[in-house]
């Protein structure tokens, strides 16, 4: 018997997404992967996978999941919400906890709080055919996960493992600080001699308000207009995530995940690579402020987060069922932050 | 214009070679993205040619900007080396009015008939300087002068799969259906684009097409035979 989640709600965008399709960037590939590669790192770490196994990406509201396999664990991480577990057993498993669940229960996660995307993974990881190295879903070209689109109601989502041993569950120390109020740092250009000077002072000091009208593929902000400085036609060229593209209205556009590979319009600025999560979490109606740092310390950014990142896993802890309930109220109080936590 | 290294964050540079369509441009970027690949630059994930510049897009836990520029500036010496081995495709294309639905338009707009547009679109040999937009979408020029026109005015929200199009200098065939505002002056039956295939784009920037023109008729048995698999693309290697 196939061990399998079957979708009882889709939620509003929930794709498979691993760490990304590289290496075919030149044939027009988007890369896709996650909006926030930490939080599905993390999730993986806590059902005891290796960092880079796909795991379902919940954008705005999750899914609701019926478990057909003897038992599954799975983490949610990237929100400070909650699993609802349904059945014989109702429980509710905070965000950044494993949970080993049986046969017939049900998982739903409606809320992302906050959050703008979280991630749920499950031990072993899902039975996919990769796609060109990768199973993360690409939804504009077909590409990847379940059958190169988002969940949809009554799909079936194969699982690689469907008895999931029982052992101590882990949690994170503490509840994430998912730095809803950092700036996002970026690193001027390709093409900031395409704005003028006033131009590139609004775009930094300026306050940016994602909009509705934000997707994987990019979040378009609105906010204080930026002046070009020769137009906004440039001759073609390399797009990537992060780059923040400025069409005529002005409002920038900061392209992300499913970025197309190439683009015509002036790129301000790019988002650092530590700080495209932080942007990646951020709701429709958040603000946004921009702060510009050299490529040297955004690569150095990028380093001392991947070092944390292995401290916060390596610093995992077995939770007990009192715990479980402890962390649970720390969530709701948010009395604790630092877990991801923002350098600037 | 000397090269110059352009920042795009801390997991990609540019080396820009100009800011213009050029080909000599184009041949350099490709050279050098062909020196970056057969070299292995360490933390190098992958190279991206365009128009007049080269992404490079790098592991930063790998490597670092400024070693990368210092590597990439010791390539750009070497500008007598080959760009490696492209293609030169033929490309079955069809220009009967049911296959192009904007041709007669783009003759009229031009002050041509519309054999004048077939003739000029497959007596030129185009030049793939990139593939963007969509998987698989070859920008390739140039247009003789003649065929030269802004996009529509008004883009299409859905162009079918292997429409053949026009705009500004440039022409491409759409791998997928997907919106677009270029002109639409003939389909090829051809698949451009298979995720299935270890090398999912048909063409690689630098590679050569011409279109040859086909009927309808023939237009539907190639077509019949690329999905059963039996179609293979006429192509030959051109030594550059």
């Amino acid at each position: 018997m196939t061990s399998a989640l079957k979708v009882i709600q889709p939620g509003i965008h929930t794709t498979v997404q691993d760490l990304g399709r590289k290496g075919f960037q030149d044939a027009g590939v988007p890369v896709a992967g996650p909006l926030d590669r930490l939080s599905l790192r993390l999730a993986n770490a806590l059902v005891g996978n290796p960092l880079d196994t796909a795991a379902l990406e919940l954008v705005l509201q999750g899914p609701a999941l019926e478990v057909q396999a003897d038992a599954v664990r799975v983490a949610l991480a990237g929100c400070n919400t909650a699993i609802e577990i349904g059945g014989d057993q109702p429980r509710t498993i905070p965000a950044g906890q494993s949970v080993r669940l049986v046969r017939g229960e049900t998982l739903r996660v409606t809320q992302l709080g906050d959050a703008a995307c979280a991630y749920l993974a499950v031990e072993g990881g899902f039975d996919i055919v990769p796609v060109l190295g990768s199973v993360a879903t690409y939804v504009r070209g077909g590409m990847g996960g379940l059958n190169g689109a988002a969940l949809k109601r009554d799909d079936t989502l194969p699982l690689r493992h469907g008895n999931a041993p029982e052992r101590p569950e882990l949690g994170l120390p503490g509840p994430a600080d998912l730095a809803f109020d950092a700036p996002v740092r970026v690193v001027l250009g390709p093409q900031d001699d395409y704005f003028t000077e006033a131009g590139v002072a609004t775009f930094l000091s300026g306050e940016y308000t994602v909009t509705p009208q934000s997707d994987r593929m990019g979040f378009r902000m609105d906010g204080p207009p930026l002046e070009h400085a020769k137009g906004y036609n440039i001759v073609s060229d390399g797009i990537v995530s992060g780059s923040i593209q400025v069409p005529g209205s002005g409002m920038p556009i900061v392209l992300l995940a499913d970025a197309q590979t190439t683009g015509g319009y002036p790129k301000i600025a790019t988002v650092i690579s530590a700080d495209l999560p932080v942007l990646g979490r951020r709701r429709p109606g958040r603000k946004v402020r921009f702060a510009a740092v050299t490529a040297s310390e955004a690569e150095q950014a990028r380093r001392d987060q991947e070092a944390e990142l292995q401290r916060i896993i390596a610093a995992l802890c077995e939770v007990s069922a009192e715990a479980a309930i402890d962390v649970a109220a720390l969530y709701r109080e948010n009395l604790i932050s630092g877990v991801i936590s923002h350098r600037s | 214009m000397d090269v110059r290294f352009l920042s795009a964050g801390d997991t990609a540079i540019v080396v820009e070679f100009g800011d213009r369509i050029d080909r000599t441009l184009s041949d350099r970027v490709l050279r050098l993205g062909a020196r970056v690949r057969a070299v292995g630059v360490p933390g190098v994930v992958e190279t991206v040619p365009t128009y007049r510049s080269l992404m490079v897009h790098y592991d930063p836990l790998v490597t670092d900007s400024a070693t990368l520029r210092e590597q990439i500036s010791a390539l750009l010496d070497d500008n007598a080396a080959s760009t490696g081995v492209g293609r030169l495709w033929r490309v079955p294309a069809c220009y009967e009015p049911t296959h192009a639905p904007d041709i007669a338009e783009v003759a009229e707009t031009k002050g041509l008939t519309v054999d004048e547009v077939i003739r000029l679109h497959t007596a030129t040999q185009f030049h793939i300087y990139m593939i963007g937009f969509v998987p698989g979408y070859p920008y390739m020029g140039d247009l003789p002068e003649q065929l030269v026109l802004p996009r529509r005015a008004d883009p299409r929200i859905r162009v079918p799969a292997g429409s053949i199009a026009i705009a500004s200098t440039m022409t491409a065939i759409y791998p997928l259906e997907s919106p677009g505002g270029w002109h639409l002056i003939g389909t090829t039956p051809i698949r451009l684009f298979d995720a299935a295939q270890p090398r999912p784009a048909l063409f690689s920037p630098g590679d050569k097409v011409r279109f040859e023109p086909v009927t309808a008729a023939q237009f539907d048995d190639i077509r019949a035979a690329t999905q059963a698999g039996t179609y293979e693309v006429p192509s030959e290697v051109l030594a550059s």
